[in-house]
């Protein structure tokens, strides 16, 4: 995907996202079947017994509006279910129960990092299916996943690069995991991806014949498959050969996309109108009621944040809504208060720095699930921190603190005092310190070679110093009395 | 006699019950009989009687149910080979009402496989025989139902009406047949046929007991989202009201049967010297009504048919090697050529390419439909028509000709694709002659009115 390539990729991605609805999307069952034996988690309604009729989970239809307004989108106030139809043993009723007419989401856009604006189309509310598992001389069928309410997002062909395409869709993660519309367990199949990937020679008006590539759902193998479908498109296009419309599999293990199923073998999915379902009416107030209630998305901690927390720093933080949110919190608290900008921002980027280094490091990152200090915690621990009062490894030392069950009640400077961290900034008593030292014999040859232009030196005697105050002298203090003294 | 007038013991009218469906076994109207069961229940019933405990609207009171009902007792076999096995963890909510009150199903009736028919002759375990001459058919689809009350089997059975199944076999045999208005009665349980115009209905052989069962099964089911508020028990009765009565000139053609032509005439004369105006009506869309719901209904019925797969349940075929014959071995065996008929009409119409010219013009002109009768209830009260163009044909006569079967419904279905509520009237049963039916329609939701009518003036 060089620069210098004689074509553009142009993708579109149709990301299916599972939400986190308690009960299935038709009936009353439990929407959870994580850890649950095969077939748990179903009831005649998922399993298609005759007669069942669907109901529809308000909850579902909340979320979806949640949804469309995280991703700008126009709620559209009447929607309706559609029938698409194809037998497969996944499939119990013999049709999925999808919005093919009348999405409850209309157009809207997602805006990634590098601010770029990618059109969503619209996206629609429909049924999970279920799950098969192949033997060799048969099939085992697991319908707890079946009728699980999706929302199907489909973004406009706006995406160009690998990049793009990967940043997109944990974009999407993002911003709806934020929302609370999804748990977002990739690894368990909640949001999945599939990627239309075509090629066009530069300048091209028109669109390449592009390829489908099916079920992605990782963040990588997005990206991985993009560069994958590249190299192969190109190869072929290069050789004069023609691109054939079809769906492609990904492989993780072999990095590769293989052919499924070419355009003429596509189903004819017959989509009628679902007349079990009366369509869904939503009420402007009720859209703005979901509105008021949303909560800080990627672009807003973004906008608030950029000031104080370099780019690439916030991005990594942007992972983690509870971090992201803290710290929003934290500048909101010193904007209340009308505190400096320099001020805040460095004592903002105390606590990133913090979250990054600490919470961030594998071996902490248990305490990610945890709660969070307070404001207050953290507020008062920076304002330490730009005080002096406590060394580089004694900040750690109380902010780990906040995690342990028997302190994370207590603010930073009681901790600190319990644990008797706090720096000897008293310029009095450290003064007595300093005098002690240099007047120690041990000391003597020490003090001889400063006076006589060794700078080397002051590290070993700011050295006692700290071991005269058992560890609580502010070191940099300790050596501005020191030179001062020795002058 | 009436639901109200029974009087004796619950197993005394179970056990009458099973033994005159014994007796008329060679009609074949019962695809199973729920013996053991009712009668258990039956005791239950009497034990609660002479404890002193409270019991239902319908204590006791044996039934029939058309074997697309799921219910707990027996297998619900939609008279089907697919279904033939199939035995129901639940019961639909219809079922549930009943029982709640104390009704007990003495069997299950006959019907055409998936109610596609109107004469039960497409259905897996035989045609049913008219109660009232055996070498005819008992029309369709709720053809053992109808017979069953017709013979006096049981005081009342259930039905469906998708396209005139209750009204038309009511009209054959001469009984009450009521068609609510769409949604007045849960459809949750019963087998679909086509989800936009199922009725959940009953046979009865006056209109009193019809009154009942509406007042017990009417109302809102959160399981059937299409189901209506109950308006049925809070609709105002007008006593002795003097109304205007629709007649359809369109229908007033050859094609309809001199008897039936004669049945209605003579019931416009009487109607008239009892105080009632006459309306003629011209309704000259109906004439499309047929296309529109052979369109419409096997649209639905290919889709609502298509959970019969040979996966989870019912009947799977042995002679397959892979899931594409699992699926499609199974339901060529499994489905009556009737019912592969209709998914086949109705997988045309929903492909990809017809589906504008088709689906979506039937839909259209549907609504043109529903528009017509809503002008022709500003000029009317109430509709009268024939119910089908002529009495109870041959058995035999009409099975290999699809297009002469769909003909019997021409006077039935405009009626479903407008969700209109539609009671067969039995007009001339005293008669030693084939029964003869009149349907009389009202407006959405004028049921129980309708039935007011019916008492005060044709009864």
């Amino acid at each position: 995907m060089s620069e210098n390539s004689a074509y553009e990729i142009t993708i579109g991605i149709e990301c299916h996202v599972q939400l986190a609805t308690k009960t299935k999307l038709f009936s009353e069952v439990d929407n959870d079947a994580r850890g649950k034996e095969p077939n748990s988690c179903v009831s005649p309604v998922e399993y298609a017994l005759p007669g069942m009729l669907p109901r529809l989970n308000e909850e579902a239809v909340r979320l979806a509006t949640r949804a469309g307004l995280a991703l700008n989108s126009n709620i559209n106030l009447t929607s309706r279910f559609d029938r698409k139809h194809y037998f497969y043993p996944d499939s119990p009723k013999g049709y999925q129960i999808t919005q093919m007419y009348q999405p409850i989401i209309g157009p809207g856009f997602v805006e990634l990092p590098n601010g770029t604006k990618i059109r969503i189309e619209h996206a629609h509310l429909e049924g999970d299916a279920g799950k098969l598992t192949h033997f060799d001389t048969y099939s085992l069928v697991d319908l707890n996943r079946a009728d699980t309410p999706l929302i199907e997002i489909v973004s406009m062909p706006d995406i160009h690069s690998k990049e793009d395409a990967r940043d997109y869709c944990k974009e999407l993660w993002r911003i709806l995991t934020f929302a609370g519309v999804t748990y977002g367990d990739l690894y368990n199949g909640n949001m999945r991806f599939d990627v239309n990937i075509s090629l066009a020679k530069k300048g091209s008006t028109e669109l390449g014949t592009r390829a489908e590539i099916k079920n992605l759902n990782s963040f990588r193998s997005v990206e991985m498959a993009v560069e994958y479908e590249y190299h192969r498109q190109k190869k072929l296009l290069d050789n004069g050969e023609k691109i054939v419309q079809e769906t492609r599999g990904w492989n993780d293990n072999t990095g590769k996309t293989t052919s499924q199923r070419s355009k003429e073998e596509a189903n004819d999915y017959r989509y009628m109108p679902e007349p079990d379902i009366p369509p869904i009416h939503l009420t402007e107030e009720y859209v703005e009621a979901e509105r008021a209630k949303l909560v800080r998305l990627p672009a807003d901690y973004r906008a608030m944040l950029r000031v104080v927390i370099p780019e690439e720093q916030l991005e990594i933080l942007l992972d983690h809504q509870n971090l992201v949110e803290s710290l929003a919190e934290l500048k909101s608290a010193y904007d209340a208060d009308g505190i400096e900008k320099e001020i805040t921002k460095n004592a903002i980027q105390k606590i990133s720095n913090l979250y990054t280094s600490v919470l961030l490091a594998e071996e902490n990152s248990s305490l990610l699930n945890d709660e969070l200090p307070t404001t207050m915690q953290i507020r008062e621990l920076a304002e330490m921190i730009n005080k002096n009062e406590l060394s580089s490894t004694s900040v750690k030392e109380v902010f780990l603190r906040f995690f342990d069950p028997n302190m994370h009640h207590k603010s930073a400077r009681e901790i600190a005092k319990e644990l008797n961290l706090l720096q000897e900034n008293d310029l009095g008593a450290l003064s007595d310190i300093v005098d002690q030292v240099l007047a120690d014999p041990a000391c003597a040859q020490a003090v001889a070679d400063f006076k006589a232009g060794s700078e080397k030196v002051i590290g070993f005697l700011v050295g006692q110093v700290m071991k005269a105050s058992k560890g609580k002298a502010n070191p940099a203090i300790a050596q501005k009395l020191l030179r001062e003294k020795l002058q | 006699m009436k639901i109200a007038d029974l009087h004796t013991s619950a197993v005394s009218l179970v056990k009458e019950a099973l033994e005159k469906a014994k007796k008329y076994a060679s009609h074949n109207i019962f695809i199973s009989l729920n013996e053991d069961e009712a009668l258990k229940k039956a005791a239950e019933i009497d034990q609660k009687i002479q404890n002193g405990e409270k019991v239902g609207r319908l204590a006791g009171v044996p039934y029939a149910l058309k074997d697309n009902f799921l219910s707990k007792q027996g297998n619900t076999t939609a008279a089907s080979k697919i279904l033939s096995n199939l035995r129901s963890p639940i019961d639909s909510t219809t079922v549930a009402k009943l029982e709640a009150e104390g009704a007990i199903m003495i069997g299950r009736t006959n019907l055409d496989a998936f109610a596609h028919g109107s004469s039960t002759e497409n259905s897996f375990f035989g045609p049913t025989h008219n109660a009232k001459d055996f070498e005819r058919v008992a029309g369709g689809s709720s053809g053992g139902s109808a017979a069953a009350v017709a013979l006096d089997i049981v005081p009342f059975a259930t039905g469906t009406d998708t396209g005139g199944s209750i009204r038309q076999p009511a009209s054959f045999n001469g009984v009450y047949g009521l068609k609510p208005t769409y949604g007045t009665i849960s459809r949750y349980g019963v087998v679909a046929m086509a989800s936009s115009t199922d009725v959940i209905g009953f046979f009865t052989q006056n209109p009193e007991d019809l009154d009942l069962l509406m007042s017990i099964t009417s109302g809102q089911d959160e399981k059937d989202l299409t189901s209506l508020p109950d308006y049925y028990n809070e609709t105002v009765v007008e006593a002795g009201a003097k109304k205007r009565i629709g007649v359809i000139k369109d229908f007033d053609n050859e094609n309809v049967a001199p008897e039936i032509r004669e049945g209605l005439k003579s019931q416009i004369e009487k109607l008239k010297a009892d105080g009632h105006e006459i309306v003629e009506l011209s309704m000259p869309v109906l004439k499309y009504a047929l296309a529109v719901y052979y369109v419409v209904v096997p649209a639905e019925v290919a889709s609502n048919l298509s959970r019969y797969d040979g996966i989870r349940y019912g009947y799977r075929s042995s002679e397959v090697h892979n899931i594409e014959e699992v699926f499609g071995l199974s339901r060529n065996d499994g489905f009556m050529p009737e019912n592969k008929r209709r998914i086949m009409i109705g997988n045309f119409v929903l492909s990809s390419g017809f589906y504008d010219a088709y689906y979506l013009k039937a839909q259209k002109v549907r609504t043109l439909i529903i528009k017509a009768y809503a002008e022709a209830f500003e000029k009317c009260d109430y509709i009268l028509t024939p119910v089908s163009p002529s009495p109870a044909f041959k058995l035999g006569e009409k099975v290999n000709d699809p297009v002469a079967m769909y003909l019997e419904d021409v006077m039935s279905v405009p009626i479903n694709l407008a969700g209109l509520p539609s009671l067969a009237i039995p007009v001339n049963r005293d008669k030693d002659e084939l029964p003869v039916g009149l349907q009389l329609i009202g407006p959405r939701r004028s049921d129980k009115n309708l039935l007011q009518f019916t008492k005060e003036n044709f009864v």
